[in-house]
């Protein structure tokens, strides 16, 4: 959904996609204990696998993106994941891009990191289950509508010629913030009944 | 002979082809690199699935396609209703699609079949960081064992009765469903820990040792990367 191919962007974008992204992988390595590493990669696995379901949305299906949950459970060690994820769709299913690893691993980890980062303290100490249903939703949304700006500003900052499509492109995104929405809610309101130590990033 | 080729050599060769591919800006260079990308793919022998990786677009592009002609201007070529056809518009939009689709042939006939069992000691042996390394061959050896799992609990919904719709029952159901992979996959994660422990790991994998590069590999980086500086040399002359 937000996999933006080899051959569109410019030079200068796919450079600092890369630089910026290389920052927030580096970030997170140094946030990953070795302890930590099974977990952030089984989890790495299980979002991923999460985001093969097909779901439907009015008259679209939308494959989810998760980038909000898994701010939520892996905070800054979201960047490192997403690129391990971006690198397996590419190395293991051509699909992606190789040159646009950065930019999009900027893109997709980016917004989900900062809204979990905002809003995750208030879900953790939320008191009732709508609110914390609520704020969940909310960082869902609100990573899937950052995911659009960013790949938006990547194709705008391209080619003045991609403006015109960049400006419409969040519209297509709003499918899956709603799917995105519901369904992050429930998963976060599942695991603070079943388990609520998945919410914290750096329990081990 | 691309699959008998050396796995770190295909990775490289495939990021110089896909990079000189993705800045070339005229479209008969770009059509002549789509053809040297399908040539390419059957060298190393086409692959069913590759048809349908062709087939997937991303929304984006797909507005992409049908916006550029009437969004660029230039010369008129065709009128829908109010909206004109610019002939720069519709030669920008066959341009990316050239360069998009020359890349993804590029990929997979270089990158698709890679052994994943290898993937780990490639990327080792190209000087990524160990942490990010291990990150990566944890999340690739669990992708199909939890991916096996989450078509479990998918089909155990079916025979409950479960039928997706574009509703909040079917949201909260597939909530549920990957909420419970997560706690799942974090159960299996504490144990694979433990086993980790149990056997002596001390913060290295011991890495497969990759064969020493062959002259067939290096001719297949040399041709890739000679094709590159040519289709570069011949966009920008």
């Amino acid at each position: 959904m937000a996999h933006i191919p080899d051959g569109i962007l410019s030079a200068p974008v796919l450079i600092g996609g890369g630089v910026i992204a290389a920052a927030g992988v580096g970030l997170g390595l140094r946030h990953l204990d070795d302890r930590l590493i099974p977990r952030a990669g089984i989890l790495a696995a299980a979002i991923f696998v999460g985001s093969l379901i097909s779901v439907p949305v009015g008259p679209s299906s939308v494959h989810l993106l998760l980038t909000g949950l898994m701010g939520i459970m892996l905070g800054v060690v979201t960047f490192p994941a997403v690129l391990v994820v971006l690198l397996l769709q590419t190395l293991l299913f051509g699909f992606g891009g190789l040159t646009t690893l950065g930019v999009n691993t900027v893109n997709i980890a980016l917004p989900g990191v900062v809204f979990a980062a905002l809003l995750g303290p208030a879900i953790r100490d939320a008191g009732n289950a709508t609110k914390r249903a609520v704020l969940a939703g909310l960082v869902g949304a609100l990573s899937v509508a950052g995911t659009g700006l960013l790949v938006a500003a990547s194709l705008a900052l391209s080619s003045s010629d991609y403006t015109p499509v960049a400006s419409v492109l969040i519209a297509t995104y709003v499918p899956l913030m709603i799917g995105e929405a519901f369904i992050t809610a429930a998963i976060v309101g599942f695991l603070a009944r079943v388990q609520p130590d998945a919410l914290r990033p750096a329990a081990s | 002979m691309i699959a008998r080729a050396d796995p770190r050599i295909r990775v490289v060769s495939a990021l110089l082809a896909v990079a000189a591919v993705s800045q070339l800006r005229t479209l008969p260079v770009s059509a002549a690199a789509f053809a040297l990308a399908i040539l390419l793919v059957i060298i190393a022998g086409a692959d069913r699935r590759l048809w349908r990786r062709m087939l997937h677009v991303e929304g984006f592009m797909l507005l992409l396609f049908v916006t550029l002609p009437f969004t660029m201007q230039g010369p008129v070529v065709a009128t829908l209703g109010p909206l004109a056809a610019s002939s720069t518009g519709m030669e920008r939009a066959a341009l990316i699609a050239l360069k998009v689709s020359a890349s993804v042939l590029t990929l997979s006939a270089l990158i698709g079949d890679i052994d994943p069992a290898r993937l780990g000691a490639t990327l080792h042996a190209l000087r990524v960081p160990e942490r990010f390394n291990r990150l990566f061959v944890m999340t690739a050896r669990y992708v199909s064992l939890i991916r096996d799992e989450a078509r479990r609990l998918s089909e155990s919904m079916r025979a409950r009765g479960f039928r997706p719709g574009s509703n909040r029952h079917t949201w909260r159901s597939y909530g549920h469903l990957v909420g419970m992979v997560l706690v799942r996959a974090l159960d299996r994660a504490e144990r694979v820990e433990e086993a980790m422990l149990c056997r002596g790991y001390a913060g290295r994998y011991p890495y497969a040792v990759l064969p020493a590069l062959l002259r067939r590999d290096w001719m297949l980086f040399a041709s890739v990367v000679a094709c590159g500086i040519l289709i570069l040399a011949m966009d920008r002359l």
